[in-house]
């Protein structure tokens, strides 16, 4: 694998005293979409907070080993979470848009690094929500409020506003798993419209949304990384027993 | 099933019923009775003030200065003095109280020594008896605040050392103190994280956040305190007593150094000091009646505020 964007080396979590996460060593491709999956609990989620520091949040979470994005690791006592989660985005499981008006959801980011000009502002916004294949179903409503918004387009504005602050990296967690069958394809079509320009990490419980929208795919279980490597592979000639009796359904 | 086994279980029923019945209605009975003991005073209270208060109760009555000696004319500076009095408070009050809130709910962690500390202390502050704020004012406030002002600034001139507006505002600002910070803490907590850690994701620091998420989702929370804070400070008595309020006052306060005339207060003395409490009566009656309508009506507010809320967090 060349272009390498995220090595993440030796890297454990605890909460409190239980071992959550164990030694995980990988690495994650620039430009590419990469799948983490396995059964509820393996640890897959855990493992995507830490690479924004999300679980920094949580007050009895301690972390070893190393999570380098390009080079710098981001654990580092010198590095400003601010700024690593500017950089590297996050879409969540349930669509979380802020009570505000579509335009400000997506201008949010913006606003707090201080843009505050109008002209700029619309142009961030059109931009990110055409990015996130929304702009043409919102464009005359920009002024109402998100909350209204169906399920499927909640999420895709959820996109928009982390594609607004241009990160390099976006996070997303299972970000289809609440949604119907067709707002579920239209976001599978924008990961693949986006992995272009950014580097994808999706968490997915879905194996076909795995094989359908990923390059590479790790399986995790049990706090521990079993196996990665290109997507086809992992499906079609998996090299660990965990990892075939998982994707051909004999667990999780 | 046949049909002795069915009589069994009959008679088992009713024998069961007989006796839950009997336990059932006493229960209902007493918590009936209860019930409307309860509606009964209130009725009693708000029926005897209306019939009493209505004749004195007029625009007039509302909007002049008492005269004769306050056995006739109106409350005016009563009402404007409450109303200052409750709007000194609130500036002090809300903001230090919603301040208060923020870091308990979002800064303290949960293990913090000092948050419990802080946490115990504002329980006790609610519970600690009005008249001794009362005093606690005259104490700090005028004895030592005030007077140690006048000595250090006003070359020893009395000015701030005796009870004015702005020392029983303060005052009772600690008093309302305890209702803002719970309900602005009860607000905070309807804020949910996803919410948080959305903008927190989009490189939004903590403070960011709370500015731009948590507290304009919590502006009915901090309202419904502030309208419960100032419906509580309408209504109390004794931490003003020494601290500001005055018998009677020929016209308005002008500053916050002046002292004040006040609602309750008014009450109190008309009932205890008036030179003719027997024809004071309709006045002490229509008092009443205001200041009940004020802070009635506040609390109404305030609930409707605070089930709207509820309704949203759910």
């Amino acid at each position: 694998m060349k272009d390498i964007k995220i090595q993440v080396n030796d890297l454990s979590l605890y909460y409190g005293e239980k071992k959550a996460l164990k030694e995980i060593t990988m690495q994650v491709p620039a430009n590419k979409v990469t799948a983490l999956i396995g059964p509820s609990g393996c640890g897959k989620s855990t493992f995507l907070r830490c690479i924004n520091r999300m679980n920094d949040l949580i007050p009895s979470v301690s972390i070893t080993g190393q999570m380098l994005v390009e080079g710098v690791d981001i654990y580092d006592k010198n590095v400003d979470v601010v700024n690593i989660r500017k950089k590297i985005g996050m879409v969540f499981q349930k669509s979380n848009p802020f009570p505000k008006s579509i335009y400000e959801n997506v201008a949010y980011g913006s606003r707090i690094n201080g843009i505050n000009d109008k002209n700029t502002l619309d142009e961030i916004v059109e931009t990110s929500l055409r990015q996130a294949a929304i702009w043409d179903e919102l464009k005359d409503r920009l002024g109402d409020s998100a909350l209204g918004l169906s399920g499927g387009q909640q999420q895709r504005l959820c996109i928009a506003r982390t594609l607004a602050v241009s990160p390099d990296i976006i996070l997303m967690d299972e970000p289809a798993s609440a949604l119907d069958p067709i707002s579920t394809s239209k976001i599978e079509e924008l990961v693949h419209e986006l992995k272009e320009q950014y580097t994808i990490i999706i968490v997915t419980h879905n194996m076909q949304q795995a094989a359908r929208t990923s390059d590479h795919t790790a399986f995790f279980y049990m706090g521990e990384l079993i196996e990665m490597g290109k997507t086809n592979e992992i499906f079609t000639k998996p090299e660990k027993k965990q990892t075939e009796d998982y994707i051909t359904g004999r667990f999780g | 099933m046949n049909t002795a086994t069915k009589e069994i279980n009959s008679s088992l029923l009713s024998t069961q019923n007989k006796n839950t019945d009997i336990k059932g209605k006493l229960i209902v009975g007493v918590t009936q009775l209860a019930v409307f003991t309860i509606i009964a005073v209130l009725f009693i209270i708000l029926g005897i003030i209306v019939y009493e208060g209505r004749e004195k109760f007029s625009w007039e009555f509302i909007s002049s200065f008492p005269t004769n000696g306050m056995t006739e004319g109106g409350i005016f500076p009563a009402l404007i003095g409450t109303f200052i009095l409750v709007i000194v408070m609130s500036i002090a009050a809300v903001p230090f109280g919603t301040i208060t809130a923020i870091y308990l709910t979002e800064y303290a962690s949960e293990s913090s020594k000092f948050a419990a500390a802080v946490r115990f202390s504002v329980r006790t502050l609610a519970v600690v008896p009005s008249i001794i704020f009362g005093l606690f004012g005259l104490g700090f406030f005028i004895q030592f605040i005030g007077a140690g002002f006048d000595t250090a600034f006003n070359g020893g001139q009395l000015r701030w050392g005796q009870p004015n507006i702005l020392w029983a505002s303060l005052t009772m600002s600690l008093l309302t103190l305890p209702v803002i910070i719970v309900s602005v803490e009860e607000a905070l907590k309807t804020i949910p994280r996803e919410l948080r850690e959305a903008s927190l994701a989009l490189g939004a620091t903590k403070w960011q956040t709370i500015k731009n998420v948590v507290l304009p989702g919590s502006i009915s929370g901090i309202m419904t305190g502030t309208i419960l804070a100032v419906s509580r400070g309408a209504g109390e008595v004794a931490p003003i007593l020494f601290t500001g309020a005055a018998y009677y006052l020929a016209s308005l306060p002008g500053s916050l150094s002046d002292q004040f005339m006040n609602l309750g207060y008014h009450i109190y003395i008309m009932a205890t000091q008036s030179s003719d409490v027997e024809k004071t009566m309709p006045i002490q009656f229509a008092t009443t009646l205001v200041l009940l309508i004020l802070t009635l009506s506040l609390n109404l507010v305030a609930v409707v505020i605070r089930s709207r809320i509820r309704r949203k967090a759910k």
